[in-house]
């Protein structure tokens, strides 16, 4: 049990209560994120800009500090549980929004044969931080499940994300197959996961590399000419 | 454990296994199993918990064959691709260095083939081995944070539907903890004996390419004869 004086989160004005919604969200506080955002919200901040310029940005930082070796995968899940509780508050305030405009529309999925979710999952997070609109397909994606997305939801972005480097290799055949039926010169391709690099996504033909949840929303961004 | 390269023999000898100190038990059984002298192959380990950080796999494996590569004939990288994405296979080609085949210790444990059969049949297998077994708190629950956030478990685990004991010896109490492992976890349990598998015969080749008669040795050697008090990496 801490000593230090509790925080009533009510008494603090605006700057302080943002400032403490991020330390909180750094600390993975779930319930004081959304107890802060419910009172931002109370005080009539708009649902964008609590998104935006409090939990994305608090979420920034985690993955600058995650980057850095500061901060660890069990702490950086902390941090996104408590972003996500957040935006459990935002979501249906922004989707009845008239305010509300995607930036564009990202597919993400994990490729055939692997069934690990944990980063794709964070970077659909910031993305729809970012304000995407988001269509995850999941886990252990054929290329059928890839182009059957693309027909329908007509994407701007496709992301596929790998954690076995025995599973990477399916990305490039993904890639491959789009290169086929003409659609990659239409509709960049963002790859991402532990074990991959810059120099495996430009050996697969890929759009762009993300190395971390953060840069990914960036650079999705970039590619929408959002942030160029 | 501390985070330094353990020399096993002190005299200065022609090959050298570098191994992920999670085999480091079974590579000296395995040296004394097909009478191979330890002074005739020596090993250095880096800490088993790279395990959970591959990205610090290939660095390390660079720092010892930088340090001692000229030193030795023959190098035998005792991992598989472990997740590194091709950044450990880049390093062995610079040193003319070789690493056990497939991707993980659980492939070459339990063979290609059947490792295969296992991912095919379920793809949500979670694999321990024995030294995964003896030391799941560490490597797991507290390398995973779940010691300290047990809600992870389910961010970590939902997509897996088993645990698959692939072990390398037979031992009831390591039966018994992978099975609690399992329950922690909320999966099934599956337990299979594989032995050494593809290990055994890397080492066994290995072993033939220095000048030993490995199968002979072997009939010198039964399975109760494993000192594991040799290993201090």
């Amino acid at each position: 049990m801490s000593d230090e004086e509790e925080i009533i989160l009510m008494d603090l004005n605006d700057d302080d209560l943002v400032a403490q919604i991020k330390d909180d969200l750094y600390d993975g506080l779930k319930d004081e994120v959304f107890e802060g955002v419910e009172i931002l919200l109370e005080r009539k901040w708009a649902a964008n800009l609590i998104l935006s310029d409090v939990l994305v940005e608090a979420m920034r930082i985690v993955g600058v500090d995650f980057r850095d070796g500061i901060l660890f995968v069990p702490e950086v899940l902390q941090c996104a549980g408590a972003m996500k509780n957040g935006m459990g508050l935002l979501r249906p305030i922004l989707a009845a929004s008239d305010a509300q405009t995607s930036v564009g529309k990202y597919v993400i999925g994990t490729v055939k044969g692997d069934i690990h979710d944990i980063g794709k999952n964070l970077v659909g997070m910031m993305l729809e931080g970012a304000g995407f609109e988001v269509i995850d397909l999941g886990i252990n994606n054929p290329v059928e499940n890839y182009l059957e997305a693309i027909d329908k939801h007509k994407p701007d972005i496709l992301g596929m994300s790998a954690l076995l480097t025995t599973t990477m290799p399916y990305m490039g055949l993904v890639i491959e197959e789009l290169d086929k039926r003409n659609i990659l010169k239409e509709l960049p391709v963002m790859v991402g996961g532990a074990p991959l690099n810059q120099e495996f996504s430009d050996a697969i033909n890929a759009h762009s590399y993300g190395r971390d949840a953060a840069m990914s929303a960036e650079l999705a961004k970039v590619i929408m000419g959002k942030n160029a | 454990m501390s985070g330094r390269a353990h020399i096993m023999t002190t005299a200065r000898h022609k090959c050298l296994v570098i191994a992920c100190g999670a085999l480091a038990k079974e590579i000296v059984y395995l040296r004394r199993h097909l009478g191979i002298p330890d002074e005739a192959l020596e090993l250095r380990c880096l800490p088993a918990a790279f395990h959970n950080t591959p990205q610090k796999i290939a660095p390390g494996v660079d720092a010892l064959l930088k340090e001692c590569r000229d030193e030795y004939d023959r190098v035998l990288v005792a991992y598989g691709e472990c997740g590194t994405g091709g950044a450990l296979d880049a390093v062995l080609e610079q040193y003319n260095a070789e690493r056990l085949p497939g991707a993980h210790c659980y492939e070459f444990f339990a063979g290609a083939a059947q490792f295969e059969r296992i991912v095919d049949a379920d793809i949500g297998s979670f694999f321990l081995t024995d030294y995964l077994v003896k030391n799941f708190e560490r490597l797991v629950m507290k390398g995973l944070g779940l010691d300290r956030y047990p809600e992870l478990t389910s961010v970590y685990f939902c997509n897996y539907t088993q645990v698959v004991y692939l072990a390398q010896t037979e031992n009831a109490d390591l039966q018994k903890k992978a099975a609690e492992a399992a329950d922690l976890l909320g999966l099934n349990f599956v337990y299979k004996k594989v032995g050494y598998g593809d290990l055994a015969i890397d080492l066994e080749a290995f072993a033939q390419g220095l000048g030993f008669s490995a199968r002979q040795q072997q009939q010198k050697h039964s399975e109760n004869t494993r000192d594991e008090d040799h290993v201090s990496c």
